[in-house]
């Protein structure tokens, strides 16, 4: 690694620090209901919804309004796809998407994975992409935020028996945070040369006189969203690689930022929301440490030249090009690749599966943390306020106190919830992975330990709501397409209702006062805690899966053997 | 429960037609006044004919044109059908694919000795990378000064006026794009 590239992955990580506050502060603000601008606009929506804004749900009707929003926002995109063939804006004339896939990516979209077992300009049609999969994109998002939301006033409030209202916390995020900055992000990338029309793809004739069919569409306004929401699922196949998607430089950084910006805010949202800003910053910095120790090692991971290749008369100079862009080059291909698997985007701009073992190893591990280093917008941060629920109760079974986070007693029932939300991913992940390793292991396209990470990567990033992939994998098979499906649906709603029902447990709650015995929960002391807790219990269930897979795999690369 | 569905079911409605339907029609309203050059894609025209665009690399072949990174789109640089090999670092078909890259170069290139640059013998991310590293085009004026009868410094030159160097002067890689280059080396010396 260059100079210049450690400097571009420091220039990175003071953006996203300098941010933080900005994003943080506007969230709480309008969460707590004080921005209201916009409420000329709100209004009418809620009085369609008969919903009374003013009036609160329980933390079960809240789980209840989200779940049958998510059902409908699914039966939508799946309706969408299988009739596009027969619904306007269609220039391409792209066919009916099999039944299989079509559940698949109506879940995906729905869950934010955007886990795509497609590619995009040849499966989908321009309205399936804008008003099923974009639209996705927003609710699923503002979906994640809002169980965030719902999470911090649990722990904000005392003795009280409401959480929000589910309606009208999905309304304001879309309104008030996410349309605004997508249009302007969406005009960003068309001035920086990424298309937004409804041409029929383009034929041009080569210099050399070959056919060249240029696919078009309406790419950035997608793009925007997809970035800012965590969603990751590109227009096209090859997503933010592709030239279309993600043109310079500049555009690069900036979707690069949008891929944190929001996880990364809410740790400071939480911290405004629950009246003390200090405990937000002490999430932050958990999170932004992992964060600092994996890009390190991605970056020095792809830095090397692959051996096999170098032997063979390939320069070794810059490092493992093999499904990278020349425009990035490896330090901005290592960021993305940690920041897309620690927020749960899972849009690339390089291909995974080419990357370096160890390189190739980082995204896995973030992913398999359960997607905590600043995650996906609110997933993220609930997820790690689980790890932290169980770093507090470790930490008074050490001193045998009841633990306390917050002024909250946390009890059996709060860590018993958050024990649940911990075991989604391993039994997503190891148990789902091994029935398709079993029922179909002809759908792995590496040979050797490389096709054990493709597997693991793709249950991984299926459970974790991620959506990028060792894209070698043959998704599509309808077995993988079925179950990874359910990994989707798993991972997204096995976690989020446990987290609701905490959030209405410690809402109920009465606040005590801290005394001598109280663990601070800003401290060094604490961070250090936490982060020992993420990594024991979130990343040591993984160990023998990871030997087996790109362990191994570097081990033999480097000594010689290929598969 | 059935409040809730009913609620879902307007909520979804209303959000289709505001990000679905609003916001992207919004979106392409404003590209097409703004930027309608970017807006359609940054397509180059030659003769009143489209050759390329400017973003999207495609393959050349020809002694006398630049070659771009080798492509897994489709069956090469097919701009409907972008991906990249997705082969493993430690599969054989990859180490076999790239020594069969260098030998051809080699043979293409016959008066460069060194190691052959890593861009132009890897598949890029998208199958569509529009560039190339300035060594890689370095690797190739030989062979290009030669077939157009042109003097090497010249096509040196060419290169380096084609070069666009890292955004204020920190992000990305410096790279050369390979269509805009050969359309200067056709406009300086057409192929006959």
């Amino acid at each position: 690694m260059d100079a210049n590239g450690i400097l571009q992955i420091l220039l990175y990580l003071a953006v996203i620090v300098a941010l933080t506050p900005l994003a943080g502060g506007y969230m709480a603000r309008l969460f707590e209901g004080r921005l209201t601008f916009l409420a000329w606009a709100e209004r009418p929506i809620y009085r369609l919804c008969g919903t009374a804004p003013e009036r609160e749900q329980h933390w079960s009707a809240y789980a209840f309004s989200l779940l049958a929003f998510n059902l409908v926002g699914t039966l939508a995109v799946y309706g969408l796809e299988r009739l596009q063939v027969w619904l306007p804006l269609n220039p391409a004339g792209v066919g009916a998407v099999s039944p299989t896939i079509a559940f698949n990516t109506a879940v995906s979209f729905a869950t934010n994975t955007n886990w795509q077992a497609y590619g995009g300009e040849t499966a989908m049609s321009y309205l399936t992409q804008m008003a099923g999969l974009a639209v996705q994109n927003f609710v699923s998002a503002a979906t994640g935020i809002a169980v965030a939301v719902a999470l911090i006033r649990g722990f904000a409030r005392h003795s009280a028996q409401t959480v929000g209202n589910f309606t009208v916390d999905l309304t304001r995020c879309v309104l008030y945070l996410l349309l605004p900055v997508a249009f302007l992000t969406a005009l960003f990338l068309v001035w920086q040369g990424a298309p937004q029309n409804f041409d029929a793809y383009v034929p041009a004739s080569t210099l050399e006189g070959v056919h060249q069919l240029i696919a078009q569409g309406p790419v950035a306004s997608q793009e925007a969203i997809k970035q800012l929401g965590s969603n990751g699922g590109g227009f096209f196949n090859a997503n933010s690689a592709h030239p279309f998607e993600n043109p310079t430089p500049l555009t690069n950084l900036v979707e690069m930022t949008f891929l944190l910006l929001l996880a990364a805010g809410l740790t400071d949202t939480f911290g405004r929301m629950v009246g003390d800003r200090r405990q937000g910053w002490a999430i932050f910095a958990a999170m932004g440490l992992m964060f600092v120790v994996c890009v390190s090692l991605a970056a020095w991971a792809e830095s090397q030249a692959n051996p096999a290749l170098t032997v063979a008369g390939m320069d070794s100079l810059v490092g493992n090009m093999e499904g990278k862009e020349v425009r990035f080059g490896i330090a901005n291909s290592a960021i993305w690749a940690t920041a897309t698997t620690a927020a749960s985007n899972g849009s690339v701009n390089a291909m995974h599966d080419s990357f370096m073992p160890l390189g190739g190893l980082v995204p896995l591990v973030d992913i398999l943390l359960g997607e905590v280093i600043f995650g996906g917008v609110g997933a993220g941060l609930y997820g790690m306020l689980v790890f932290v629920v169980l770093a507090v109760f470790i930490a008074g079974l050490m001193v045998g106190r009841t633990p306390e986070y917050l002024g909250k007693k946390i009890e059996a029932r709060e860590v018993k919830l958050a024990v649940l939300a911990i075991l989604v991913t391993p039994l997503g992940v190891l148990g789902l992975g091994a029935i398709s390793l079993l029922a179909g292991p002809e759908a792995i396209a590496a040979p050797g330990p490389h096709g054990l990470s493709e597997l693991l990567y793709a249950y991984a990033s299926a459970t974790g709501n991620n959506g990028s992939a060792f894209a070698g994998f043959g998704a599509a098979t309808p077995l993988n397409a079925i179950l990874q499906g359910v990994a989707m649906v798993f991972g997204r709603f096995a976690v989020i209702v446990p987290v609701l029902a905490i959030a209405g447990s410690a809402a109920a709650k009465k606040t005590v006062p801290p005394s001598a015995g109280t663990l601070p929960t800003h401290g060094r002391l604490f961070v250090t805690l936490l982060i020992a807790v993420t990594v024991v219990v979130g990343g040591l269930t993984f160990f023998p899966a990871l030997a087996l897979g790109p362990v191994v795999e570097h081990l033999a690369l480097f000594s010689g053997t290929l598969f | 429960m059935i409040s809730h569905l009913r609620s879902a079911l307007v909520l979804t409605l209303v959000m289709t037609a505001l990000t679905g339907i609003a916001y992207p029609f919004a979106v392409t309203g404003i590209a097409e006044l703004a930027f309608p050059r970017q807006a359609h894609g940054s397509l180059i025209e030659r003769d009143g004919k489209v050759v390329g665009s400017a973003l999207i690399g495609q393959a050349f072949s020809g002694p006398g044109y630049f070659h771009g990174r080798p492509s897994a789109a489709g069956q090469g640089y097919d701009a409907a059908n972008s991906g990249g090999s997705n082969l493993a670092p430690s599969a054989r078909a990859l180490a076999e694919a790239v020594r069969a890259r260098i030998a051809a170069e080699r043979a293409a290139n016959p008066g460069e000795r060194g190691p052959v640059p890593a861009d132009l013998v890897t598949a890029s991310a998208s199958g569509l990378d529009p560039h190339l590293s300035p060594a890689a085009a370095a690797w190739q004026a030989a062979r290009v000064a030669l077939a157009r009868g042109l003097a090497v410094e010249e096509v040196r030159a060419l290169i380096a006026a084609r070069t666009e160097g890292r955004t204020f002067g920190l992000l990305g890689e410096p790279r050369v794009n390979v269509l805009a280059l050969n359309l200067a080396l056709d406009e300086r010396r057409p192929m006959r």
